[in-house]
């Protein structure tokens, strides 16, 4: 016998001690599938038979049982399971994870139980319990079906057993090796004209059956390119052409053309179809005018149609689901009747709104699954993407349009409705949720980010550099800094890597020296660098729009400056929002005044920038700390001038005691120098200098293809266009090979910092430059020795601390970087790619998150 | 990174005009006529005279402090934490706990006041003239006077602009400081033993039960009739709460503590405190009518912090089930240890849960309660973000009722010490009037199907109200 079984079900092997069901299970179930109610009293009380230990062993069974079917895998209960409550549980466990419950019955003859039984020294219990149990089992096997269990297979003997196979079948909703293209229609509601209309502007060539023929011959429907329809279901009532999108649709399945899915429409007019007592109401009333007036022949085939239609489909490797009226990525490809009312009726809330309406639970907004779904059922306006579920029902009934969604393009085609064929309860919104959002656009209710969406030890796949963990602590961290400090999140589709100094230098000293940053790019393979001015400011993301229309669109955010400023860690740059304000509109007219919208097609742009003065954002830093050092050196050390002179002039031998307080003294007011060169006061936008240089992001592409000149030449349109807020940066492009190049550029660095400079960045010419053993990292700091004073302190060139600090070590800090980095243009992408917020944020959050890893802050 | 806490001396020049005053070697057990080097956990000591006449004679103890060594992680520490302090820092070239422990390790006999060659000298009062150039104390010059003065020493007191090129950043939290007076070496000694570190309030080190002992023994004779003994205590100890009580009690419990100056302290104590000791509470109270009011049993404290509210309402059985939520992780383990969560009966520990939760992202954990408080939290919220608040708070968790308490910002007109425009607490995103806060209110209640009623916590004010605004919100 050939026992057929859903792919995903819980499978009740059913059956007294000694029937057979554990070498039943162990030749047609993987080991892994079987759970056994004795091996789970063994591992609860190191005893298979310890009765004392059933209640924690059915825990245990259930808690395996239930994990496995959660993530769904087929799982095979070996238990004797004869008597109904403990099959209840069964069903209930089946129902509650949304997946069918087979029973697999091994009525054997309790004589052989018996002796199966006494061949066994485990089992010393007695007769009376096998023969008890086989009673249990004989009165139960009638009402199995009655119980729940939609699959029931009954083996009677040994040979039954021998004789039968296992076949796992695909489950009715599992189209997964279908992978279109299709188009996907939104609810048709009898608007027959329109749906030809909309086929053929998808390219479908529609043929009427001829006048004369049967209706029953159908349409004739077929898409050069082979593409094909798939219908969200609620083809019927309300509309005109009930009968001829029937007819349509029936033909298009038949002939493998379409696939449709179930609606609540269909559901009902099948029901009343059936003769069962249903209201007709909601436009019943004109379906069942309308098929009235066809043979009785269509009108069962009809009713066979709509009423085998399926749930939902999971089509295209698992990448797309069709529902009704939406689909939770726990119900995708399971079955029950709660996932068929699901896809039905969708999820409410249990409350009316004021038109008497249910309100609709907003289940797209949680879906963080990673198939889009589309649907239909409640008409919107426009259809809008959130978290990739998208609503095609644009009411073409109520007088709006018949959309389809074309995949895997993902784009909107829809014709207008003729008129308006019945009056809607309710005007058309946006959509379900809360906010209205704009079609096309990953343009979102600002409150849709879990906070299941960052917490907890995280995975980001990232292009670049495949999977970045980010740990459960660093999240915490992240969360806190994200929640109390940073901007909006729909502001934050990017956040800067940190950077690596150079390996450090053994010239006497210097801790960092250009020589070590070429050698770790000629190691690793590259062969030219470009070498960039590094300016004094802090590191800042400038997102700007043309207008604020345009920041509203893309971003989501109303803004009337249409952009912002944040630093490094997701804050805001600008204290002062007039300041700001200012600040976004010279830049927006620079973008302007180069030409940039134009040449990169796009209305917004992301910029990469040192902003200046370095004492705008690091105040805090320089009042609370560099300057109060500064100031304690320099009088402490002066005060101790005094004494020591005078136990000098007095005789006594003071050594070098003198001499290191006279240096260090002179190293303190070189300190104070290092940093006083970096700030100035900010009182009016003209204070304000910024040298971008990454152009790192625009409509529709991240510019992580172009070479860094290429930035650097836009970065220069920039400032042309502006010369009191830019500034441009200086740079050179060393070929590797050379040695006389990279002289130059060594001289050209000790000229930079010599002059008070920082000192410089030097990247790789491409973007993303991978070496032999990866990816290499995408930036390396060189700085230049006075700077590092700030950082190191005053003292840190005396020799004997210098020798100290060479023992840094870099290999976290790199690590971080090349993460980071990743992360980054992994959100950006993301972005671009109108993916939903939630995945962007994710990896902006990530690069927060890895930024609370202890390292040493002087690198 | 934290503010830098500063500071240790790293000179400290002691003179005398005693007669002779050479004899300052003698009581300093430290030759004139030499120079001398000691090394110390942290770098070098060196003692030295500048002036060694019969008239007048200077000792100076100058610290070497190794800056690097400071900063480097101890070898085999578990995590780089010493890499997240201060990585520049002052302490080479201020007066911190470090000059402290350079005084107990170099002039010891001074300090316990011993001196062979001149016994009674050491007990006796002289004409003794402290220097340091570098004393911190952030919280402005006055807290140096305030030490000292009671003392007995004649204080003067030297700012440095903190940068001479930029005069608007102000003065440098360090100061000069010259302290002059009659006193026993010993005493001096021991008087900046204990206060340096309190002054600089960032000990180098790790303070246990032994600081108590310390702290008795060099304050003996002088901290327990010295008016700022608390802040001493408190800061000595480095804050550590069951310290302090520790030494507050034994100062007591040794009848050190005159009653008068026991009443003096009790009262000079209320008057800094009691104010915002009672808004506070007020506020407690306020909470906790609302809730009792709406009838909640199941509570939500959104941004308990370290658990004031979370504290009263353990103490109220009605409120059965209690969930403290707060961005910061460590706020959470303070307020574990504060409630002493790991101590309670079973029956207490099941009421209440901390949750580490942000309230701009939606949360399923913090669905399903009778009602929520925010007290003093919105204002931490930046105000374009209060949208996603309102839509984690009465869009996703829906309490059943809403306590939100904020600044009435027109009651800051009454704050002395406030200069108009500022805000209470330097992390306050905004502060609101009534009319904005009731503005906001109703405006959320209408989108979210709440009601509100708002209410003052504090003595009203007939023209700018209460100093604190409470609204209400129930479904």
């Amino acid at each position: 016998m050939k026992l057929e079984i859903p792919e995903l079900c819980l499978v009740a092997l059913v059956g007294p001690s000694g029937s057979g069901k554990s070498t039943f299970a162990a030749r047609y179930f993987k080991p892994t599938e079987v759970v056994s109610s004795d091996a789970c009293r063994s591992m609860v009380a190191d005893d298979p038979n310890d009765q004392a230990a059933t209640p924690e062993a059915f825990a245990l069974l259930n808690f395996i049982a239930s994990s496995r079917l959660r993530v769904g895998r087929l799982t095979v209960i070996d238990a004797t399971s004869v008597q109904p409550q403990a099959r209840k549980s069964l069903v209930e466990l089946a129902r509650e994870h949304d997946c069918l419950p087979v029973a697999i019955v091994l009525n054997m003859p309790e004589s052989l139980c018996l002796a199966r039984n006494q061949g066994r020294d485990d089992r010393n219990f007695g007769s009376h319990v096998v023969r008890q149990q086989t009673q249990q089992l004989r009165r139960s096997i009638r009402g199995l079906r009655r119980e729940g269990f939609r699959y029931v297979y009954v083996l009677d003997t040994p040979e039954d057993v021998a004789a039968a196979s296992i076949q796992r079948v695909p489950s009715w909703t599992n189209r997964q090796h279908e992978t279109g293209p299709f188009d996907i229609i939104g609810d048709v509601h009898g608007c027959f004209d329109e749906l030809v209309l909309l086929l053929e502007r998808l390219g479908y060539q529609v043929t009427q059956p001829p006048a004369e023929r049967g209706a029953e011959d159908g349409f004739s429907v077929f898409h050069p390119q082979g593409r094909r329809a798939v219908f969200v279901g609620d083809l019927v009532d309300r509309g005109p052409g009930v009968a001829n999108v029937l007819k349509l649709v029936m033909s298009m399945v038949t002939d493998g053309t379409a696939l449709c899915v179930a609606g609540n429409h269909e559901s009902k007019l099948v029901r009343k179809l059936k003769g069962r007592n249903v209201q007709v109401s909601h436009g019943l009333a004109e379906s069942l005018e309308q098929l009235e007036l066809e043979t009785p022949q269509f009108q069962q085939q009809a009713t066979q149609f709509m009423d085998g239609l399926i749930s939902h489909y999971v089509l295209d490797g698992g990448n797309l689901v069709v529902a009704h009226a939406g689909m939770k990525e726990e119900y995708q490809g399971r079955a029950s009747a709660r996932v068929r009312d699901f896809c039905l009726y969708g999820e409410t809330t249990g409350e009316t709104d004021e038109w008497g309406l249910p309100v609709r639970a907003d289940w797209a907004a949680g879906y963080r699954g990673k198939a889009t779904v589309v649907y239909g059922h409640t008409p919107v306006a426009e259809p809008a993407w959130l978290n990739r579920t998208i609503n095609v029902d644009t009411g073409c009934v109520f007088g709006g349009s018949l959309t389809a969604l074309r995949y895997p393009e993902n784009e909107l085609v829809s014709v207008p409705a003729a008129q308006v064929y019945y009056e809607a309860v309710r005007p058309l919104v946006g959509g379900p949720e809360e906010e209205p959002r704009v079609a096309g656009t990953n343009d979102r209710p600002s409150n849709l980010l879990h906070v299941d969406d960052v917490m907890g030890k995280r995975v980001v796949s990232t292009r670049l550099r495949g999977n970045v963990t980010v740990r459960e602590e660093q999240a915490a961290a992240a969360l806190e800094v994200m929640s109390r400090f940073a901007l909006d999140p729909r502001w934050l589709v990017y956040l800067p890597p940190t950077i690596s100094p150079c390996e450090t230098s053994k010239l006497p000293g210097l801790l960092e020296h250009p020589a070590e940053v070429f050698g770790y790019y000629r190691t690793n393979g590259v062969s030219s660098v470009v070498c960039e001015e590094k300016h004094m400011g802090s590191r800042a993301v400038v997102v700007v729009g043309r207008s604020a229309d345009v920041t509203q669109r893309r971003f989501g955010i109303a803004s009337e400056s249409a952009g912002t400023c944040y630093t490094r860690t997701g804050r805001r740059f600008f204290e002062d929002p007039a300041l700001e304000a200012q600040f976004l509109e010279r830049v927006r007219a620079a973008c302007g005044e180069s030409g940039l919208w134009e040449d990169l097609e796009t209305d917004w742009a992301l910029l990469d920038c040192e902003l200046m003065p370095w004492s705008m954002k690091a105040q805090e830093l320089v009042l609370e700390q560099y300057a109060p050092v500064g100031v304690s050196a320099y009088a402490g050390l002066s005060a101790a001038q005094t004494p020591l002179q005078g136990a000098s002039a007095r005789g006594v031998d003071t050594g070098e005691t003198l001499a290191s307080v006279d240096q260090r003294l002179h190293l303190a007011q070189l300190y104070r120098e290092a940093y006083a060169r970096y700030c100035w006061p900010v009182t009016s936008i003209d204070d304000v200098k910024i040298a971008p240089f990454h152009l790192l992001a625009s409509e529709g592409r991240v510019h992580s293809d172009k070479d860094h000149l290429w930035h650097l030449a836009m970065a220069e349109r920039l400032s042309q266009a502006d010369t009191g807020l830019f500034r441009a940066t200086g740079h050179r492009v060393v070929n590797l090979a050379s040695h006389e190049e990279e002289e130059d550029a060594v001289l050209w660095w000790e000229e930079l910092t010599s002059a008070g400079g920082e000192g410089m960045v030097v990247k790789p010419v491409d973007f993303v430059a991978a070496g032999r053993r990866g990816l290499v990292q995408p930036a390396m700091k060189c700085r230049g020795g006075e700077y590092l004073r700030i950082i190191y302190g005053p003292e840190y060139t005396l020799p004997a601390n210098l020798q100290r600090l060479r023992g840094r070590g870099l290999s976290t800090k790199r690590s971080l970087a090349l993460r980071e980095f990743a992360l980054g243009l992994e959100g950006l992408q993301r972005f671009v790619d109108r993916e939903p917020l939630y995945r962007v944020h994710e990896c902006a959050f990530g690069v927060l998150a890895l930024e609370s890893e202890p390292v040493d802050p002087r690198l | 990174m934290g503010a830098c806490r500063t500071i240790d001396n790293m000179l400290l020049t002691i003179s005398t005009t005693y007669r002779p005053a050479t004899d300052l070697g003698y009581l300093l057990h430290k030759n004139p006529g030499r120079f001398q080097s000691f090394p110390l956990p942290f770098g070098r000591a060196h003692v030295f005279y500048s002036v060694a006449d019969a008239d007048r004679c200077t000792a100076a103890l100058l610290l070497d402090i190794d800056p690097v060594g400071l900063v480097r992680p101890k070898a085999g520490a578990s995590n780089s934490a010493g890499w997240l302090q201060q990585y520049v820092n002052d302490r080479p070239y201020v007066a911190s706990s470090h000059l402290s422990v350079a005084i107990a390790s170099v002039f010891n006999s001074a300090l316990a006041g011993n001196c062979r060659e001149r016994p009674e000298l050491a007990q006796q009062p002289i004409p003794l003239e402290a220097q340091l150039p570098t004393l911190p104390s952030r919280e402005g010059p006055e807290l140096i006077g305030w030490l000292f003065e009671p003392l007995g020493y004649a204080v003067e007191i030297q700012e440095h602009p903190l940068d001479a090129g930029f005069p608007e950043w102000g003065v440098s939290p360090c100061f000069g400081v010259g302290l002059k007076g009659v006193v026993r070496l010993r005493d001096l000694l021991a008087h900046l033993y204990v206060l340096l570190p309190v002054l600089d309030d960032a000990k180098h080190y790790w303070v246990g039960d032994d600081e108590v002992d310390k702290l008795l023994r060099f304050g003996a004779g002088w901290l327990s009739d010295h008016p700022q003994q608390e802040l001493i205590s408190t800061r000595y100890l480095k804050r550590q709460r069951s310290l302090v009580l520790q030494a507050l009690d034994r100062l007591s419990d040794d009848g050190q503590v005159a009653p008068n100056v026991a009443a003096e302290r009790g009262q000079h104590d209320e008057e800094r405190l009691e104010t915002p000791l009672r808004l506070g509470e007020q506020r407690i109270q306020a909470v906790l009518a609302a809730l009792r009011e709406v009838g909640a049993t199941r509570v939500l404290d959104l941004g308990c912090g370290e658990g004031n509210l979370l504290r009263e309402l353990l103490r109220e059985p009605a409120f059965r089930a209690i969930t403290g939520v707060d961005v910061s992780h460590r706020a959470l383990e303070t307020a574990h240890s504060r409630l002493r969560l790991d101590n309670l009966p079973a029956a207490q520990r099941e009421r209440i849960t901390l949750l580490q939760a942000s309230l701009t992202y939606q949360d399923q954990r913090l669905a399903g309660f009778d009602a929520a408080v925010a007290m003093e939290v919105i204002e931490h919220i930046d105000p374009d973000r209060l949208e996603a608040f309102e839509a984690a708070v009465f869009g996703a968790a829906q309490p059943g009722a809403v306590v939100i308490t904020t600044p009435n910002s027109e009651y800051n007109a009454l704050f002395e010490n406030l200069p108009p425009g500022e805000f209470r607490h330097r992390d306050h995103r905004f502060e609101w009037t009534r009319e904005q806060f009731q503005d906001w209110a109703q405006a959320v209640a209408g989108r979210r199907a709440y009601d509100v009623s708002f209410h003052g916590i504090g003595s009203e004010h007939p023209e700018y109200g209460a100093p604190t605004q409470m609204g209400v919100f129930t479904r």
